[in-house]
């Protein structure tokens, strides 16, 4: 990783993959594509020995496989992938959990840390209550298995949920935890990153805000390089959170509310420094719980 | 016998071959797509197809509702066909009629034979084209919006749908037919095509023709989709902005 790019390029949030020796390939579905020997992966399909694509995306030839990076989609759980879920049903022995992917995904209770008798699953999470959870099992008729055992899991209480497109939540993590490690300490707030695009943010309704307006910024040009460094200099550049926050004052009790997007985009230009304020407030624990699981 | 107040029945063709709004038998009227313009569906599109505007709205892979229909092995589609109150002169009765649901059945066919269903068993594929302004053609209009949709929202699929209608106008086959030339011409055939493997998923006709007209109306059709193809596919691009990006063949190196 990393290698042959200077300093400039330390920020460039491309996780852990090596640094790309060719073009982007944009193919729509139908479009046949070489597979120089490789088998058909994501996104993908074969007839005789030919390989055409069936979504929309880039191509990238990596052993073993061709596969597509779909440009949308819902989320397609991963085992082990961090997600925010959405109660939507409590049944006898098992929550029902919306997680935006093609279907909804049961809990049972044995992946919970209480011990609920028949029926009373209520007293502990109860319709849209969020969760963070981790996939467990996918089976081959696609039930989604998840459980709320492991570190930092567990019912998610104030705070707000905004959603981003999943493909972007790479870009939202960045490389090694940079992208959220700025968005946190810039904005004075905690947050939680699922993979299925939702993003559980506590803090001042300012700071929420500010999260609000960056992940708009990465949905929408999260493919141009040195994406940290322009919205480290954003948040810097729109200064400190105060208490009522600079956009949106009217949203204090915004408990769990779907995301509700501003009408005017945030301002997609930045000056190549940041203003460099020094009155960035800093969380007490700056790398708390609020982040470190969810990065990788 | 005098007209009995009907409407004179308008001439179609002139003798040098140009139609009603001075097109050529081989001609499109003029298109322009736009996909993704709404941000609360999965994946969306708009088309203008000469007076045509169709919005279509794409949903799912999601929970199936009603519960009744879900398929174990595969994905179902739904899709509904509607339109508007205002879409046509007279004001149309609003809801769901023997028409729409006959056009929402043949449009859900046809992308059952192209979705990848199997990949997502006990869910649903919802699919919403709404007609807001109509002028023939509108479930070609509404097949290519839908097909923009699905590609939009990254439903799997074999290859995009395009489609387009033929039919005999004052003797002879004509492409794309507009209002006045679907009412007072002689046959109107719409299709809509998979144009990689070059299989028809959709084919309707109202009128008549000879053997030889509908062999000449499939071929000039096929190749009115594939006009309509390159055009979705550059509606695709643009949504990207991708000009950026290198074409196939040099990554076939």
């Amino acid at each position: 990783m990393g290698n042959g790019h200077g300093p400039r390029h330390r920020g460039r949030d491309r996780g852990e993959r090596p640094p790309r020796s060719e073009p982007k390939v944009l193919v729509l579905p139908g479009d046949e594509i070489p597979h120089r020997g490789l088998q058909p992966g994501f996104g993908t399909y074969r007839v005789g020995k030919r390989v055409f694509a069936s979504v929309m995306g880039y191509v990238t030839w990596r052993e073993p496989f061709v596969r597509i990076v779909p440009f949308a989609g819902r989320y397609v759980p991963k085992p082990h992938d961090v997600i925010v879920g959405i109660v939507q049903d409590v049944q006898k022995t098992f929550y029902l959990l919306d997680i935006d992917a093609s279907r909804w995904a049961p809990l049972h209770t044995s992946g919970t840390p209480w011990e609920p008798g028949p029926g009373e699953l209520d007293q502990y999470l109860r319709i849209g209550d969020a969760v963070l959870v981790a996939v467990e099992n996918l089976d081959a008729t696609g039930k989604i298995g998840v459980t709320m055992k492991g570190e930092d899991l567990g019912k998610l209480t104030g705070g707000t949920i905004l959603t981003i497109s999943p493909a972007k939540i790479p870009r939202v993590i960045g490389k090694g935890g940079s992208m959220i490690h700025t968005i946190t300490h810039l904005t004075g707030t905690r947050v939680a990153v699922g993979q299925n695009g939702r993003i559980w943010v506590e803090g001042t309704p300012g700071g929420i805000q500010r999260v609000r307006d960056v992940l708009r910024i990465i949905e929408e040009e999260g493919q141009r390089p040195g994406l940290t460094e322009r919205i480290e200099g954003y948040l810097q550049m729109t200064g400190p959170t105060d208490e009522t926050g600079p956009q949106a004052p009217g949203d204090p009790s915004a408990d769990r509310t779907e995301p509700h997007r501003t009408n005017e985009p945030p301002p997609l230009s930045f000056p190549e420094q940041g203003g460099g304020s020094s009155r960035i407030q800093i969380p007490e624990q700056e790398t708390d719980e609020g982040e470190e699981p969810w990065e990788t | 016998m005098g007209n009995v107040g009907a409407k004179e029945i308008p001439r179609l063709l002139t003798a040098e071959g140009r139609r009603i709004d001075g097109r050529r038998l081989d001609e499109l009227r003029p298109i322009s797509m736009k996909v993704g313009p709404l941000t609360r569906a999965d994946g969306s599109a708009f088309v203008e197809w000469g007076d045509n505007k169709v919005m279509a709205a794409v949903y799912g892979p999601r929970e199936v509702h009603p519960r009744h229909l879900m398929q174990t092995q595969k994905a179902i589609i739904q899709c509904r066909y509607n339109m508007a109150a205002f879409s046509v002169d007279e004001r149309k009765r609003p809801g769901q009629d023997r028409r729409s649901q006959e056009i929402s059945k043949v449009i859900t066919e046809a992308f059952e034979s192209v979705v990848f269903t199997e990949e997502f068993p006990k869910t649903s594929i919802d699919i919403y084209i709404e007609v807001l302004q109509a002028n023939a053609g509108t479930r070609c209009a509404g097949l290519v919006a839908a097909s923009l949709a699905l590609a939009d929202a990254g439903i799997p699929m074999a290859d995009l749908v395009a489609s387009v209608a033929v039919g005999k106008v004052g003797g002879r086959i004509a492409l794309d037919l507009k209002k006045e030339e679907d009412n007072f011409g002689e046959a109107d055939m719409p299709l809509a095509l998979v144009p990689q493997s070059g299989r028809l998923v959709l084919t309707q006709m109202e009128g008549h023709m000879t053997r030889d007209e509908l062999r000449e109306a499939l071929d000039l059709g096929t190749k009115g989709c594939r006009e309509i193809y390159e055009r979705m596919r550059q509606a695709l691009r643009d949504k990207y902005d991708v000009t950026s990006a290198a074409p196939l063949q040099e990554a076939a190196a």
